[in-house]
């Protein structure tokens, strides 16, 4: 079997996260890039399936050039290999561009089963993995806290605020995992090493064969066009009380339309 | 000549440094109040390989070297000290001198298991009377019928008493000599005491000022019969044989007192940035910048101070004096780190569950294991030509 997880690396979300005020994107060149917990129990989810059978995991990522330490921590953490899709007309993709190019990656690499996490820190669009199904045609069991894969199906577990939902599809499917999913192993020494020596390709866009002119076209992207700051904040209005302080207070909300 | 870590070492540093943050660090303040191992966590250390780094592949190690050790023990101790030193005493102290010293049965039978980090081990040298001073070790061993009969008792040994200890090699006067100047010369001898064993008892923990998590315990040996071939490395040598495991210990003792410096350091270059008095971070009155900057200042000179150590050490040169001078100012680093932590935070600082609080608690100890300050100024006065 053949599993590949979606990872991604983002800003710490311990650290300060801004905005490029630039561009409007995420600022990225912030030093404390890490792997997203989420990808961390996706592949956790996967590896565990690897130990019991010895399926194949491949992690693939999208992402500028710092990506590839997220891959190589994944590679350590016990994954086969990895695929670094690369490639500077990606910045600032939207999701459209993101799912379309990461479909391309995995119907390229062959698959018969996609884990990713329900949603990144960074982005939360939490739309990926569900885009990713459609471009593939195959089922997406979405936002699972508990995964079984057999040999030809996957059983899972969704969390609902009506009940626990028991899910199933036929593979290949794609699925989604929260955070309740069990907690990613730390690399041993020994993955250290041998991550050293594993596989990472890098791939473009040509690698994919995919034209960003004319495979995403003009439509079906959002852009930004503008970015404007948020205007700094002013000194309040300060009511002292000279008898009518009531009065001016209700003037006060009622001219803001709080009340 | 170059201090820079090789990716492999920078990937293992920082692959410690995420454990610690994400799980140890959590932990840290229930175990401490506990009083007890988090036994989970060992045993994730030991799935991560740390505790058989510098041990070679035949022996179930990682086939690293002991400055990884060094790496991993100053990650963790910028979080948990308590954690930090049970790997290093536990590699350091219970390992180490098996593998150095063992018989190639020996090690077969006990290096694997110990470097999996499934089992703990100790090495049981001081008591009431004999520390620094091994001479004054009164712990005996006699040969009755091909077994080792031993008896005495031992202080503050280090990881002898938990759940998971299976070996405590303990020293013991196997005879004694008379010089030619008439004095009397002990033999001293390393023997393997397989645990738990009849007469073998562990009495109840230390009252302890800090390291509360730390398995720290008196033993009582009462006619424990072990096989003569239990016997580590020559009889009479049982000192001697270990000086350099002692010295070697001091290295990874002093990466220990890196790390804990550098979390009192971190803690607080935090806590100055965020905290707001008279209307402005704390970090922006030149009192407390300044108090940061010495702190940074302490920190790199013991972590350059350990990394020379190590590195003189892995070369094969003598490193004797390098060792003490790292566990020297490393300890100072990270006692006066902790005090001034300490009153950055004010109010908080007192607090037990605010990690420079323990940091303040542990760090007096630091001092005062393997090698007090003062017998390491005596190994730095000797290179000096003085018989201190």
């Amino acid at each position: 079997m053949k599993i590949i997880v979606l990872v991604k690396q983002v800003p710490d979300t311990w650290g300060e996260r801004s905005l490029d005020s630039a561009t409007g994107a995420l600022d990225r060149s912030a030093p404390d890039n890490i792997i997203d917990e989420i990808s961390d129990r996706s592949l956790e989810v996967a590896l565990r399936h690897k130990d019991e059978t010895g399926a194949e995991v491949i992690v693939l990522t999208m992402g500028p050039a710092s990506a590839a330490v997220a891959l190589r921590h994944c590679l350590a953490m016990g994954a086969d290999s990895a695929v670094h899709v690369l490639d500077d007309a990606l910045a600032g993709a939207d999701v459209t561009w993101t799912s379309s190019v990461l479909a391309a990656a995995i119907t390229h690499e062959g698959f018969d089963m996609v884990i990713a996490g329900n949603e990144s820190t960074d982005g939360r669009g939490g739309v990926i993995p569900a885009m990713v199904a459609e471009h593939l045609s195959v089922p997406h069991l979405t936002s699972l806290s508990e995964v079984h894969i057999a040999v030809d199906v996957v059983n899972g577990s969704r969390e609902t605020d009506y009940g626990t939902l028991t899910v199933t599809a036929r593979l290949p499917a794609i699925v989604s995992v929260t955070e309740q999913s069990p907690d990613a192993r730390f690399p041993s020494f020994k993955g250290l090493l041998k991550a050293k020596k594993k596989p990472l390709a890098t791939l473009s866009l040509s690698d994919l064969s995919i034209n960003p002119e004319t495979s995403f076209g003009s439509t079906g992207r959002s852009t930004i066009t503008t970015v404007t700051r948020r205007p700094a904040r002013t000194a309040g209005i300060k009511i002292v009380d000279s008898g009518n302080a009531g009065v001016e207070l209700a003037e006060f909300l009622a001219a803001g339309r709080f009340v | 000549m170059s201090y820079e870590l090789s990716p492999t070492q920078q990937a293992l540093s920082d692959q410690v440094r995420d454990f610690a943050d994400t799980v140890v660090a959590p932990a840290a303040y229930e175990y401490d109040t506990k009083r007890s191992l988090p036994y989970g966590i060992i045993d994730q250390m030991g799935e991560m390989g740390l505790f058989g780094l510098p041990f070679p592949k035949e022996y179930g190690g990682q086939g690293s070297d002991y400055f990884s050790l060094c790496l991993a023990v100053e990650q963790l101790a910028r979080v948990d000290q308590s954690i930090a030193v049970t790997l290093e005493a536990g590699v350091g102290l219970g390992i180490m001198p098996v593998y150095r010293r063992g018989t190639e049965e020996q090690k077969q039978e006990w290096v694997p298991l110990l470097a999996s980090g499934k089992a703990l081990s100790a090495f049981g040298l001081t008591e009431a009377d004999a520390g620094s001073d091994a001479a004054g070790t009164k712990t005996t061993a006699e040969l009755e019928g091909g077994d080792w009969v031993i008896n005495g008792s031992k202080q503050f040994i280090t990881n002898s008493g938990t759940d998971i200890t299976r070996l405590v090699t303990v020293t013991a006067v196997t005879g004694q000599s008379t010089r030619p100047d008439g004095s009397v010369k002990k033999e001293l001898t390393a023997i393997l005491v397989p645990t738990p064993a009849a007469g073998f008892t562990v009495l109840p923990a230390y009252d302890k000022v800090g390291w509360h998590t730390s398995d720290t315990h008196p033993l009582l040996l009462d006619n424990v019969h072990v096989p003569e071939a239990n016997l580590l490395g020559e009889r009479g040598r049982g000192f001697a044989n270990f000086v350099q495991t002692l010295d070697e210990g001091r290295i990874a003792f002093a990466a220990l007192c890196a790390g804990a410096a550098q979390g009192c350091l971190d803690e607080s270059v935090r806590y100055a940035k965020s905290r707001n008095v008279f209307g402005r971070a704390i970090g922006s009155n030149q009192h407390i910048a300044f108090k940061l900057a010495r702190m940074q200042a302490r920190v790199h000179s013991a972590r350059l101070a350990y990394y020379d150590a190590a590195l003189t050490m892995i070369s094969g040169r003598p490193f004797k004096m390098e060792a003490s001078i790292a566990k020297m100012i490393g300890s100072e680093a990270a006692m006066d780190n902790a005090r001034d932590a300490t009153q950055i935070f004010g109010g908080y600082g007192f607090m037990n569950e605010n990690p420079v609080a323990r940091h303040y608690r542990d760090s007096k100890v630091l001092e005062l294991g393997e090698g007090t300050t003062e017998v390491q100024l005596m190994v730095i006065a000797r290179s000096l030509g003085f018989a201190a």
